[in-house]
This record gives C-alpha cells, sequence and structure tokens, in this order.
C-alpha cells in the first residue's frame, strides 16, 4: 500500500514517520502537481525505502531535497524519465541530498537553474545512469555542476552522463574514496574534476568536446584540502576544443581550451592507459597554482604526479597559448604530449614514461606568469610504479555492489 | 520555587486562554503530546497554539522578537515559544539557549494589506522532541481559520509595498521540510537559529524576568549584537550583523554551506573567510563574473553582493526563500565594502 494515500492521512490525522516497517516501494508519475507529489515522496519516504519515478517528463518549479538515509530514487531510464526544471523558481539546485547510503539512478534532470544534483556531507551515494543536461548546449548561463558530490566520504559515479555545465559535468569536491567510471561528459567547461579530495579512481569515461577533459586540482581557502592518491586510467579524452564558456571569475575560467588531463596543486596522480586525440592545447598540462593566496595550509606545488604508459594521437597542434605559432615553429608543427609548468617542491614533480614527448615552461615559483616562461624539452625521471598507497583508492565495494 | 510559580502562571495564562478561546468556540489548550509524539500533525490547530486566528495565539505562548531578523522579502514575523511544563532553560558560552524537550518555537509570516491589517500566509513551527528538533511549515486556508501541513512546501503569489513604498508581486515560496533543515543545520542536526540569549527581546511586560528565573547562565559575559540597521554602530559591525543573521546559518563551519570556506559566524573583516580577496569556488555563474567575493573598495563588482542582490535561482543568496532584494541590508553591506581601502 503507498504511504501517500491520501484518504488514509486523512483518516488518521497524522502522518507517521519513521516507522519501523519493511521498506516499502513508492511510485510517483509524471503529470499534474508532480512537484508537491515527488518532494513530499522523497520527504515521506522511510529507510530503505525506494521510490520510483515513472516515464515521463515531471515539470518542477523548485529544487527537490532528500534527507532520508539508505532511499533508492529509481527512474524509468535516463531517456524516460525527465525531471524538467526549465521552470525553477528556487533552490541553488535540481536537487540536493544530505543523506548517507543514497543511490540515484536511471533518470535525468535538464535544466536546472544551479548545480544538477548535489549531495553534501552524504556518505556512499551511488549515481548510476544519471544523466544532467542543458540542452541550449555549453553557456555560461548554464549552471555550474551537473553531479556534485561534496564533502563525502564514498563516492560513486557510474554510467551517467552530463553536458552543458558550465562548470564540471561531473565535479567531486572535498570528498574521499571516490569512483567516477563508465561516465560520458560532453560540452562542458571541466568534464570530470576531482578537486580538493582524496583516495578517487577515475576510469572508463569518455571526456570529449569539453574546454578540459579531466581536471584533478587542490585550491586554498577550503575547509577539507590535500587532494591527492588519484588514479586516471583507461579514459577516452578526445577532442576536448570546446571553448572554454565558464563565467569569469571562476578557477576553470583559466582552463585552456584542448587540454585532455589537468592537473594543479596535487599529490600522488597516476594517468596510465589512456587515449588521448585531439587535445589542442595540451593532451596532459601539470602545474602549480596559478593565482595568489594566503592560506599557511595549502601546497599550491604539483607533487609525485606520473604520466605511465598512454596513447597519444594527434594534440598540441593549436595551442591557446600566448607565442602559439613561434612555440608550433619550434617544435615542428604541433606540442608535445605533456606540458610541464616545471614548478616543483622536490625533485620529484613530475615522472613520465620513456617514449612520452613533453616539453616545460621551464618556471620556477608558483604564481609565476607565462611570460616568463623559458620553454624548453622535458627532461624527467621515468615512474618506477605507484610508491603510494592506493588501497583505498576507489569507492567502497559496497556501492559497486548496489548497482550489480 | 520561582519555576514552581511560573508553571503555576503559565498554567494560569492557559487557562485565561482556554476560557475566552471557548467563548468563540475556539480550541483548548496547548496541546503537549501533539509536540513530543511521533508523527506530524496535519493541522496547526492539532497544538493548540493559535484559537481561530494567526492573531488570536495561546496566552501561554511567550512573544520574542530578535534584534537582526533574518529578511524574508519583508514579510513581518510574529515568533512565539511555547514551553513545557516544569521547563529549565540553559543558556550555553555563545548565547544559544537550549530549550528542553516538549518545547515548540512558532514562527508566523505576515504581509500588511493596503487595508493597513497584517494578512499571515504561514506559520513555521520547530519541534523539540525526544529523538532532536522536528521543523514542519503549515499554510493558512482561505478563511485564516487554520492552517495546514505542507511538508512538501507551496508557492503562493503575494503582493505587498516595500518600506520604501516600491510594490512588489513575488512567487512567495514556503519552504518544504527538508529546506528548514537546510537552514536549521548545525553538524547536520536540525536546531533553532534566532534563539540567542542577548539577541532576543520580549515585548510583553514580565516575560523576560520570568524567563531569566527559568535560565541557567554562562560564566562569561553575555553581549547583544548590533542592530544591523542602527546608524550609531560602525558600519563594519552593522555589515557583519547583518551578514550573520542572513547568511551564518548556511555559511558556518558547522552549516549546510561549511564547504565554501566562507564563514559569517566569524568576526567581520579583512579575512579569507570574510570572503576578503577570495576567490569563487563552487559559485559557477553565480560569480557573476567578478573575480573576489568581496572585493575592497568595490562593492560594484564583488560577488557578495552581486548574488545578495540577484534574484535569478542559481544565483541568488540566500538559496531559499527570497524573491526579492533587500534594498536597506544590501546598502549597508555595500557602504562597508565601499569603505574598504582598494588593494587592486
Amino acid at each position: 500500500m503507498s504511504r501517500l494515500n491520501f484518504a488514509w492521512l486523512a483518516a488518521a490525522s497524522t502522518i507517521a514517520v519513521a516507522q519501523p516497517l519493511a521498506a516499502e516501494t513508492i511510485e510517483v508519475a509524471a503529470g499534474e502537481g508532480a512537484q508537491e507529489r515527488l518532494q513530499e515522496a522523497l520527504i515521506l519516504a522511510a529507510e530503505g525505502d525506494e521510490v520510483v519515478l515513472g516515464a515521463g517528463r515531471f515539470d518542477l518549479t523548485d529544487g527537490l531535497s532528500l534527507d532520508v538515509d539508505g532511499v533508492t530514487v529509481r527512474g524509468a531510464g535516463m531517456d524516460e524519465t525527465v525531471l524538467d526544471f526549465t521552470g525553477q523558481q528556487g533552490a541553488g539546485e535540481g536537487l540536493l541530498v544530505t543523506s548517507d547510503n543514497v543511490t540515484l539512478r536511471d533518470f535525468a534532470l535538464e535544466n536546472p537553474k544551479g548545480d544538477g544534483v548535489k549531495s553534501k556531507g552524504a556518505d556512499n551515494i551511488v549515481y548510476h545512469r544519471i544523466r544532467v543536461t542543458w540542452t541550449n548546449g555549453p553557456d555560461p548561463s548554464n549552471g555550474a555542476y551537473g553531479i556534485y558530490p561534496v564533502e563525502s566520504t564514498g563516492v560513486l559515479v557510474s554510467g551517467s552522463k552530463v553536458s552543458g555545465a558550465s562548470d564540471a559535468g561531473i565535479y567531486v569536491g572535498q570528498s574521499s574514496r571516490i569512483t567516477v567510471k563508465n561516465s560520458i561528459v560532453e560540452s562542458n567547461v571541466a568534464g570530470i574534476e576531482i578537486e580538493n579530495s582524496r583516495d578517487a579512481l577515475v576510469e572508463n569515461n569518455i571526456a570529449t568536446r569539453n574546454t578540459g577533459g579531466i581536471l584533478v586540482f587542490d585550491l586554498p581557502n577550503l575547509p577539507v584540502m590535500g587532494g591527492g592518491n588519484v588514479i586516471v586510467r583507461q579514459n577516452l579524452v578526445v577532442g576536448n576544443d570546446t571553448a572554454n564558456f565558464a563565467p569569469p571569475g571562476n578557477i576553470v575560467g583559466g582552463v585552456l581550451r584542448g587540454t585532455g588531463v589537468l592537473v594543479m596543486a596535487n599529490e600522488n596522480v597516476w594517468i596510465e592507459d589512456n587515449v588521448f586525440d585531439n587535445n589542442p592545447t595540451a593532451q596532459v598540462m601539470v602545474v602549480a597554482y596559478t593565482q595568489s593566496y594566503t592560506d599557511e595550509r595549502y601546497n599550491p606545488y604539483a607533487r609525485k604526479v606520473a604520466v605511465g604508459p598512454n596513447v597519444f594521437g594527434r594534440g598540441g597542434d593549436d595551442p591557446q597559448l600566448d607565442g602559439a605559432d613561434m612555440l608550433l615553429a619550434a617544435f615542428g608543427g604541433s606540442l608535445p604530449a605533456v606540458l610541464w609548468d616545471g614548478i616543483t617542491e622536490g625533485d620529484d614533480g613530475l615522472q613520465v614514461a620513456s617514449g612520452i614527448d613533453g616539453w616545460t615552461l621551464g618556471l620556477t615559483t608558483p604564481g609565476q606568469q607565462f611570460a616568463e616562461a623559458i620553454p624548453g624539452p622535458l627532461t624527467v625521471a621515468e615512474p618506477q610504479g605507484i610508491d603510494w598507497d592506493f588501497s583505498n583508492v576507489g569507492a567502497p565495494a559496497e556501492l559497486e555492489a548496489r548497482i550489480k | 520555587m520561582k519555576r514552581a510559580l511560573f508553571a503555576v502562571a503559565l498554567t494560569a495564562l492557559a487557562f485565561v486562554g482556554t476560557a475566552s478561546v471557548q467563548a468563540t468556540g475556539g480550541s483548548d489548550a496547548i496541546d503537549q503530546l501533539a509536540i513530543t509524539s511521533d508523527g506530524m500533525p496535519r493541522n496547526l490547530s492539532d497544538y493548540g497554539f493559535f484559537a481561530g486566528s494567526p492573531d488570536r495565539p495561546n496566552p501561554a505562548l511567550i512573544p520574542y522578537s530578535v534584534r537582526n531578523p533574518l529578511f524574508s522579502d519583508y514579510a513581518e514575523k510574529a515568533r512565539f515559544i511555547s514551553l513545557p511544563e516544569d521547563a529549565y532553560l540553559h543558556v550555553g558560552p555563545d548565547g544559544r539557549v537550549d530549550f528542553p524537550v516538549g518545547t515548540a518555537l512558532i514562527k508566523s509570516f505576515a504581509y500588511r494589506t493596503d487595508a493597513g491589517g497584517l494578512d499571515t500566509i504561514e506559520t513555521r513551527v520547530l519541534l523539540h522532541r525526544a529523538d532532536g528538533w522536528l521543523a514542519l511549515p503549515y499554510v493558512w486556508n482561505e478563511d485564516r481559520t487554520d492552517a495546514v501541513l505542507k511538508v512538501a512546501g507551496a508557492r503562493m503569489d503575494v503582493v505587498f509595498d516595500d518600506p520604501s513604498g516600491e510594490r512588489h508581486e513575488i512567487s512567495y515560496g514556503v519552504p518544504n521540510k527538508n529546506q528548514c533543515k537546510q537552514c536549521h543545520n548545525r553538524d547536520g542536526k536540525l536546531s533553532p537559529i534566532g534563539p540567542v540569549w542577548p539577541d532576543m527581546e520580549f515585548p510583553r511586560e514580565g516575560d523576560h524576568e520570568r524567563l531569566k528565573e527559568l535560565a541557567s547562565f554562562p560564566r562569561n559575559g553575555l553581549f547583544a549584537t548590533p542592530r544591523w540597521d542602527d546608524p550609531a554602530e560602525p558600519i563594519a559591525r552593522r555589515a557583519g550583523a547583518y551578514l550573520q543573521a542572513n547568511c551564518a546559518h548556511c555559511h558556518s563551519r558547522s552549516g549546510s554551506a561549511s564547504n565554501s570556506g566562507l564563514f559569517y559566524d566569524e568576526r567581520l573583516g579583512e579575512y579569507a573567510v570574510s570572503g576578503y580577496l577570495k576567490r569563487p569556488v563552487a559559485a559557477g555563474r553565480g560569480s557573476g563574473s567578478f573575480d573576489f567575493i568581496v572585493d575592497p573598495g568595490h562593492p560594484e563588482r564583488s560577488i557578495l553582493l552581486y548574488r545578495m542582490h540577484s534574484l535569478d535561482p542559481g544565483v541568488a543568496m540566500p538559496e531559499i526563500g527570497r524573491a526579492t532584494a533587500h534594498r536597506e541590508g544590501l546598502a549597508v553591506v555595500t557602504e562597508w565594502i565601499a569603505g574598504l581601502e582598494t588593494r587592486n
């Protein structure tokens, strides 16, 4: 029996909360009054319940939120169940999740005014086959993030698809134990961004037509810093050539069009077995934090970043860099695959496998301007395998088990 | 001793209230079980807080106001405390009042009508139960005789004139139960925001003294926050008081915006946590194409003001409960930023 039966509510005159009942299925159909019916279902759900969204288009006027642990929200498919936020009048995101052990699967959000789905302090969350689309394509007036877990331990994003985000399609911030896999990020400023986070695995994704494909960052003045222990492997990072459309002022506004993977101010980043093609500025870029800051807890250097064996196609042939023509002439028509700013704290800032070409800007101090670069070929050591503890990299196995 | 006396006084008041209410066919005394039992009462009348009209609060309720209220689209608010029998209050070192289980905090939202009266549209209650606080929104019916629970929130069209005489026609948003918690969130637990002892004022004679008798106080002194709209106060203090009242419920290390690194429960000044020369993190288009949250000397390019001014969901701050810009509040924060020495 549905817990949302109105007659039952009226008869009982109070709505029971947190009843020790067996897990229930609460069905919500598209159509008239979707906002109230769906939000009510998300509020009245009990731990373990499944909220099942019917096929069709849900016209929503406000952000939705879920604050009950252990709830699954399941649609009929990422092309069948669409939460349409085109008429959204309030809230900073389409769906906000603030409870633990939540599973979101098989539905889409279109045109949220702010972020798509934000999960904050929501440990062990699974996003499976979720689509977030801004239907007008790249536009600075689109929301910032499509899928946005933050301050969480245990994050799995799988089989999802985001396009049009004016910041990052899939953004994981200030979190740990993270896996982003089997997902497609297209036509965002940043495809996937791992920021101020630890123990992250980014694998088997397709990042294409973004400004930058996959970003691994650490930023100052945030409660959680010290990002690192990130593995980026077996991704297809191709044709990231969309002009940067981030609203200025945002850190991703500085991402150069045509960047494949960008590592900035992070430690222990392993990049291996990816396919890079047609990223016109740099297939892989490794840099220190570029801006001024005041935060003594912050380390602006890229430390122990390793580029292992990867497949590199064409790239670096239309760089968004000052003096591009001279650089292209100097390097014979296209820039080498790996671009390093040369700024290193110790002697192990960057390691690159043999056979991979690179170049350095020859800078020495974080925050130094590009104009001061003394470009030259890259000569760094080869990586000798991962020499940091990667046993906690990736989402806990229990999250994978939920979508099996 | 004194506590017992107060309980008697409360009972007497409740009795008087009941008597007068019964004459008009209203409800009984406050139903303590509605406050403390599991479940979500469907109607506001189930509690007995009001006698068939938002203008007829039960005399057992203790009206209060706060020195620096949250701006809510120029709505006028009426706040009440409902204390259980034998209540004892504990005031913490930060002035926050720790209420016993069985307490209800009640807040009604109203707009002035063209005829000059106050029209109450919704009443929100915070119930302190054995397992913590619960927030529930109630929307008054057409006749304003009772209000009904709207766990999923509501929207309604509201027309009003602001203090400067400008007319506004807005889609007023009643928050849903989860959105209540978004603001009333401290370390993941729902908590009251307004009741900070030195900032509370009690208009009814004797209430302040009686509550004082029921409360224990910290050893440290408690000082009232300056009023944001008091022109005699220094501008940084006024801006700090305004930002604390309007932003700090989320923008604190234990609040819903803990990830932002922008904290307005801390002293306002030339610090990154105040936004001073701090770059945006996850603002997206909320940055308005500007570089800093607070750009000293440049209110016109400070993200803080851009977002406080915007009505666009996804940009507007606070994220919930604002469909108009607060002209007077903006003026204070603008003056503070304009007065900071330019750094770039």
